[in-house]
């Protein structure tokens, strides 16, 4: 028999505010255990959460950059559970109305394009951390994490493989990148993603039962999960004749497979109820198209841009808008007056290497887009060869340091001086008259010979093409 | 006549004037628990040194002028569910009987900064749930008036402690009549402000939507002026109302003239005690002999309020004291053998018989299955009793009501029927689930010599009626003046 | 609405409560009681009634997002019954 596997996704996304969701404790990843903490995210007795402005603003902008339904009149709900690392044994969230509804993401697959369709989008806090110390056979609770805030973004069950869902996330950690609303660093755990998975046979309208996978800690873990536990449940079905349980189950890297986390105390039922410390959020028409307004554009709308406006390869289009700090340092550079041709093959070419051999992303470096546009502006008035500008620009690289002046004091300026190339050819042909004569009479791959010997003698400075006109004019006698 | 006769506002003209220092208020506060708390069991916790200590930087404070709050050097108690940084706050239960809180409430910021000397910490119902006193893991408290019965509840200690002079004034909170029974039951003067006027931040939860922090004194004007200085907006309680606070002492004025006072017939049918009956229709009179006009309306609800008010601050308390678990404050269980046995023997054995009544019943009415037909439905009944009140208002300043209905009963006689005492409830639950002001003030005593309290309840952020009609009434009545004889009746 | 004994086991599990035989007796048949008197609620007609969580109109209660100082961890820890220098201890809970 043929099967489809069906998945849906709930992809919970740290916001990358300063503060916590409820309190002014800060969000900064790390720190020693329990140092980010207050009495309000330890859930101490009598404390009440306050929301954070720029969650509600993250959320909104998230929600529509997302195409969601954004919920004008929202609320939060108590979601209750036992758990050490949830010192409230509640966590607060949105359950009736979510401040994000019915939206849409298009992704592509290949040449195959495909919408993939938002039930919601949610603000709650994250929970804290659990470390067991073997020594002393006792959990540690870390509530740094604690209050950290998230958006829970929940699909509808529209993927059918590893690939489509893959591309979705892509495509979310982009417009949440470029929204700036999140780093969404897996190994960080500011993007984590749980899979909803059931299988049925092809052509089938209705759903298998579905499990729900934890624990995905990359794109590559997601994709071999979302494989493993497809065929785990074909086989359970086709070949052992049972039935999949509905249940969570936990991806284990290392084993390569999934375990279910099945407990006898693991009731779900969550009691969920309205908040009664938050009151409602509602908002107004005008806070809504000020953030619309507020919105950046989108990778695929810059990449329709630079294609149309700067004549860029679909290619070179896609490879500049990746983050939004590449595209931001190539539109300044642009803004700059440097060619936007030029500016593209000098990212390409220099920049994403150098970045790539140091280590190094877009937003750690130095490195400023006045810089790179001195570089391409010395090059455009001859002042500069193609060959010795691609060493300056590694020299400065690192620093930022001042290009022109770094031309200035180590001499590389380009020649302007015609009469030195022609005296300097002379030179050169005079001292090689076998050579000449062997060009002369046919043997013309000589000729970068002469180019390399000319070049040489004026330590790389001449502009090349002068040195080739000037040698060809001599060579002809 | 001794200083702890004096109101606090009184006092505090004395210490203000200087003929009283607040060292010497303290210490006769302290040397009045110190004989009293043995037998009426007010206070769970006692400040005696640091109480001293406050007292002697608030009386240099006053000295060089840096307070001037009417209330400024007046000793005072804090119920034992408010939060006092370095202070055990128990909440009257086992399960908090080692908590020492590491920050302060607002409320008791805001006592600070007035200068308001804590005398100790006061003996509730194991976390407000209760209607007696009684379910405090640190014994029952008792009714000053007669020992052998209960202050009410949940402020029961603050009821007992400004009854009983041993206090000026206390710090209660009211959930469903907490302040205002209490006050009823031991002849003292109690009011619910309007729910968001004072910060919730730092009171420990029962039912987050209903908790209101509030004063009990001798008059409406100590009340007026506690208010005062505990009311207005927190940044840290969401909850809390944008509204002007303050110069409700100044506010009363002690004229009623065309204040309409409507009285709810359907709060003086079966169930009420005719004495009880008699003395607030009583007091309806003075109010009338002092200008307000009152006449006889309708508030079709009141079967409804007590079902639905123990649904929703059940359901409230279930998630609310989820928090106690044995983990991050207070005591845990021993000899458990995993993490659920810790949370389960931790909770069934550190939680009283009410609390986990109401924790079961919360939990229930918001369980898959039973949410609409419990829950939800409360949620909609509250719409209609706050809709009912809404109307009431439209035509009257004021509602006039019982707070309780009968006189205090003898310890032992509510906790066996748990339904019976809920059913206590039944006129002050209302002002609660629509978030009004409601004060209790002592309008009489039963034949048996019992404080009885009549309630007056106003519109939202209508404390200045409701505080008015009190003081108007307390001018042309010495009720709020009586005191327990020392050995238990009036003096 | 009749209690059963499994419906007081279920909310107990929920509550993480642990009721001994004889309390468990007494609860049941004191929630079967208190539960039967809400019933009366449904003599109330509330179809088309808004459920009515927060009673004032307050709303849109915000923050600004400014870091302030968190709490010195020691005094965080201070009331744990079980801390260590850094954390709240519990029994094995992580894989």
């Amino acid at each position: 028999m043929e099967w489809e596997t069906v998945i849906g996704l709930e992809t919970h996304v740290e916001l990358a505010t300063r503060t916590k969701i409820f309190c002014s404790c800060t969000t900064e990843f790390g720190g020693a255990a329990n140092t980010h903490c207050c009495p309000v995210c330890t859930g101490m007795p009598g404390t009440l959460p306050v929301l954070n402005k720029k969650v509600l603003e993250y959320a909104v902008k998230t929600s529509l950059a997302l195409n969601c339904e954004v919920t004008r009149y929202s609320k939060f709900d108590r979601k209750n559970y036992f758990y050490p690392d949830l010192p409230k044994a509640y966590q607060i969230s949105q359950l009736y109305l979510p401040i994000g509804r019915d939206g849409k993401v298009p992704i592509k697959v290949g040449s195959e394009e495909k919408v993939i369709r938002i039930h919601e989008l949610h603000m709650e806090e994250d929970a804290g951390k659990l470390v067991h110390d073997n020594w002393i056979d006792q959990t540690r609770a870390d509530y740094n994490r604690c209050g950290v805030p998230l958006v829970e973004i929940v699909t509808e069950p529209d993927f059918r493989t590893a690939d489509e869902v893959i591309a979705y996330l892509e495509k979310l950690r982009s417009t949440l990148t470029y929204l700036g609303v999140s780093d969404c660093k897996m190994q960080e755990g500011s993007l984590r993603c749980d899979v909803n998975l059931s299988v049925r046979p092809k052509g089938s309208s209705e759903f298998g039962t579905r499990t729900e996978m934890k624990n995905l800690n990359s794109f590559k873990a997601i994709a071999r999960a979302i494989r493993y536990e497809a065929r785990r449940q074909q086989e359970l079905i086709e070949l052992d004749h049972k039935r999949v349980i509905q249940e969570t189950r936990r991806w284990d890297e290392n084993k390569d497979a999934s375990f279910s986390m099945r407990s006898k105390e693991n009731a779900q039922d969550y009691r969920y109820f309205p908040e009664p410390d938050i009151p409602p959020v509602e908002l107004s028409e005008s806070y809504l198209s000020e953030v619309k307004a507020g919105l950046p554009e989108m990778a695929e709308a810059k990449q329709a841009r630079y294609i149309s406006a700067f004549g860029l390869p679909a290619y070179d289009a896609g490879l500049l808008t990746e983050t939004r700090e590449l595209a931001d340092f190539f539109e300044e550079t642009v803004a700059l007056g440097a060619d936007p041709k030029e500016t593209a093959h000098w990212i390409m070419a220099d920049l994403l290497r150098l970045l790539k051999e140091q280590g190094l992303e877009v937003k750690e470096m130095l490195f400023a887009p006045e810089t790179l546009a001195a570089i391409i502006q010395m090059v455009a008035d001859g002042k500069l060869n193609r060959g010795t500008a691609s060493k300056v620009f590694e020299a400065v690289f690192a620093e930022n340091a001042d290009p022109v002046a770094y031309v200035k004091e180590h001499g590389l300026e380009q020649i302007q001086d015609t009469g030195l190339v022609e005296s300097t050819v002379a030179d050169i042909l005079a001292a090689n008259p076998g050579q000449v004569t062997e060009y002369r009479a046919g043997k013309e791959k000589l000729f970068g010979f002469f180019v390399g010997q000319c070049m040489r003698a004026l330590r790389g400075k001449a502009d090349p093409k002068a040195v080739n006109e000037v040698l060809k004019k001599q060579l002809k006698g | 006549m001794s200083l702890l006769d004096l109101t606090a506002l009184e006092l505090g003209a004395k210490i203000k004037a200087g003929e009283v220092s607040v060292p010497e208020a303290t210490r006769a506060a302290l040397d009045a628990i110190e004989a009293k708390n043995a037998e009426n069991n007010a206070f769970i916790t006692v400040l005696n040194d640091r109480a001293m200590a406050q007292a002697e930087e608030i009386q240099k404070k006053i000295s060089r002028g840096e307070l001037t709050s009417p209330l400024a050097g007046v000793p005072l108690a804090i119920k034992d569910n408010i939060c006092t940084k370095g202070v055990k706050t128990t909440c009257a239960s086992k399960i908090l009987g080692d908590f020492t809180p590491p920050y302060d409430a607002t409320l008791t910021e805001r006592i600070n900064a007035i200068g308001g000397v804590v005398l100790g910490k006061l003996n509730m119902d194991e976390f407000a749930m209760g209607s007696t006193s009684e379910t405090s893991f640190y014994g029952p408290t008792r009714n000053p008036w007669d020992l052998s019965r209960v202050p009410g509840g949940s402020s029961g200690g603050a009821a007992a402690a400004v009854a009983a002079r041993e206090c000026w004034y206390a710090i209660g909170s009211d959930t469903g009549g907490s302040i205002r029974q209490p006050a009823s039951y031991c002849g003292v003067t109690g009011i619910k402000p309007t729910y968001g006027t004072v910060s919730r931040y730092g009171l420990i939860a029962y039912a987050s939507s209903l908790d209101q922090i509030g004063p009990l004194a001798r008059t409406a004007e100590d009340c007026a002026a506690v208010l005062d200085a505990i009311q207005g907006k927190d940044p840290r309680d969401g909850t809390s109302l944008d509204v002007p606070a303050g110069g409700l002492l100044a506010g009363l004025t002690g004229d009623l003239t065309g204040m309409r006072i409507g009285i709810p017939t359907d709060c003086f049918g079966q169930g009420l005690d005719s004495q009880v009956r008699e003395k607030v229709l009583a007091a309806a009179e003075v109010l009338t002999s002092r200008g307000a006009v009152a006449e006889e309306c309708s508030l079709p609800i009141m079967e409804y309020v007590v079902p639905a008010y123990y649904i929703i601050a059940a359901a409230e308390a279930s998630s609310n004291l989820s928090r106690f678990d044995g983990v991050k404050y207070g005591w845990r269980a021993e000899g458990y053998a995993d993490l659920t046995d810790l949370y389960n023997k931790t909770r069934t054995q550190g939680f009283g018989t009410e609390v986990k009544r109401r924790i079961l019943l919360g939990t229930f009415v918001l369980s898959s299955g039973y949410y609409d037909a419990y829950y939800r439905k409360a949620l909609q009944v509250k719409a209609v009793i706050k809709s009912a009140f809404d109307r009431a208002f439209e035509r009257y300043d004021l509602l006039l009501m019982p707070t309780a209905p009968a006189p205090a009963p003898r310890l032992g006689e509510s906790l066996s029927d748990p339904l019976q005492m809920y059913l206590s409830d039944i006129y002050t639950v209302s002002v609660n689930l629509a978030g009004l002001p409601g004060i209790s003030l002592p309008c009489g005593l039963s034949a048996d010599g019992l404080p009885i309290g009549a309630q007056l309840v106003g519109p939202a952020l209508g404390e200045r009626n409701v505080l008015s009609a009190a003081h108007a009434y307390q001018q042309v009545t010495d009720w709020h003046t009586l005191a327990p004889a020392e050995n238990g009746g009036a003096e | 609405m009749n209690i059963t004994p499994e419906l007081v086991d279920y909310v107990s599990v929920l509550s993480r409560l642990k009721l001994e035989p004889a309390e468990k007796a007494r609860m049941t048949g004191e929630l079967e009681q208190i539960i039967g008197y809400m019933d009366i609620l449904n003599q109330l007609d509330t179809t088309d009634i808004e459920p009515m969580s927060h009673t004032f109109p307050v709303k849109n209660v915000l923050r600004a997002d400014e870091v302030a100082p968190s709490f010195p961890r020691a005094e965080l820890l201070s009331g744990a019954p079980v801390p260590d220098d850094e954390a709240f201890l519990v029994p094995k809970t992580v894989e």
